[in-house]
């Protein structure tokens, strides 16, 4: 046996195993007639060890821009000259948005702010508006604040925080040409802390970036080797103004093989389809990602950026007959 | 804010009678909200929600979506 679809089939289809860094790289390197027969093989496995069911999450900006970090696609960098304000979203309005949310049929809510790492300010309106959301509002809360200390995991834990997002974004070998002023392992540490908090971990990234195929199938099993419960799979869409400006956007097929590929690293996660998606795979992105390894999608628009509508969304999970997630409760 | 003429690009915030803006406007047919005052040019502050977005410019005004 020495095609790699042939082994996949065997090894992740039949016993679950996610292939190795060397394994997803021949997948990536496949031939874009091979593509439909990969997708539908990353289906199949998506299938098998998670099943139909798709986990719809909102997600909002509770303090966009001014952010010190120089992560080379973000618009909300402070160090770039890009057309995004700063400003900051009040508790009223945070409750309006989990309540907008909730009325998609999703199950996640997740507060994210544009920093290094919560100041006291931003962890006092954490305190405030995470149990006033749970208080009124049936969703589970998630937060995305960067870099954390031991002492704000506790805290954001025993607020009841469902799952904390903290993105690698890149491979461990490319992250420095992405961000300079943190750096991939500190990264990594947050994810340990959120992990021994009792937290789920979301764990995300970004292809398209300039990266080698060879850095997209490290990164795909870097990511499998923090085993987060959820991956949130962005694609470059180059913002105005960022360092990354005017790198090429990534082709359709290109991004299907990556689909593909990150279902066979991690044949269990949620396969989040994140921001770039409508850039990248066009009106009918969702349905595609959807029939080729990713089980879970964000609702509605992004931070900075406008997605599909969610009715959309929904109707077409109706149509697939993949049924949205419900409700767990917060452990 | 009242209705004016379009001075400025909503997308880049260049003069939007001058120059070429197939870009700008591929951005907002797309995904993007506005990000310039039509009047005067500035940024806006703009917040986007999971179903909407809301967007004020600190001289004209808040816009209407």
């Amino acid at each position: 046996m020495s095609d790699i679809l042939d082994i996949a089939r065997e090894q992740v289809l039949e016993r679950g195993y996610g292939l190795n860094e060397a394994q997803v790289l021949e997948v990536l390197q496949l031939p874009e007639g091979r593509v439909g027969e990969v997708a539908a093989l990353a289906h199949e496995v998506r299938m098998r060890w998670c099943g139909p069911e798709v986990e719809v999450e909102g997600i909002v900006s509770v303090k966009t821009g001014g952010c010190p970090e120089d992560c080379h696609f973000c618009s909300q960098s402070g160090r770039f000259d890009t057309p995004v304000r700063a400003t900051r979203l009040d508790i009223p309005s945070l409750i309006e948005a989990a309540r907008e949310t909730a009325a998609t049929g999703a199950t996640e809510f997740c507060i994210v702010a544009a920093v290094r790492g919560p100041d006291e300010t931003l962890m006092a309106q954490i305190r405030e508006a995470v149990p006033a959301i749970q208080a009124e509002v049936e969703i589970n809360v998630a937060c995305s604040l960067g870099i954390l200390t031991e002492e704000q995991a506790t805290e954001l834990q025993e607020l009841g925080v469902h799952r904390y997002n903290h993105n690698l974004e890149a491979a461990r070998s490319f992250f420095p040409q992405v961000v300079t002023t943190h750096t991939w392992e500190e990264r990594r540490d947050t994810l340990q802390l959120v992990r021994e908090h009792g937290m789920e971990v979301c764990c995300g990234c970004i292809v398209g970036m300039g990266e080698s195929l060879e850095q997209r199938a490290e990164l795909a099993v870097q990511l499998a080797e923090v085993d987060p419960h959820e991956v949130p799979m962005n694609f470059l869409d180059p913002r105005p103004g960022t360092p990354f400006a005017d790198l090429p956007v990534m082709g359709a097929i290109e991004a299907l093989l990556a689909i593909a590929a990150f279902r066979l690293a991690m044949p269990r996660t949620q396969l989040r389809l994140g921001g770039g998606r409508e850039l990248i795979l066009g009106a009918d992105g969702a349905e595609k990602g959807l029939l080729g390894g990713i089980n879970a999608l964000i609702a509605g628009n992004y931070l900075t950026t406008l997605g599909r509508p969610a009715d959309e969304d929904l109707d077409l999970l109706e149509e697939l007959g993949m049924p949205v997630t419900g409700l767990a409760p917060t452990t | 804010m009242t209705e004016t003429q379009v001075v400025h690009c909503d997308s880049c915030g260049k003069p939007a009678d001058s120059g070429d803006h197939t870009r700008c406007r591929t951005r907002r047919a797309a995904t993007d909200p506005p990000r310039y005052c039509t009047d005067c040019g500035r940024k806006l502050v703009v917040q986007v929600l999971p179903t909407g977005w809301t967007a004020r410019c600190v001289k004209c005004g808040p816009l209407t979506p």
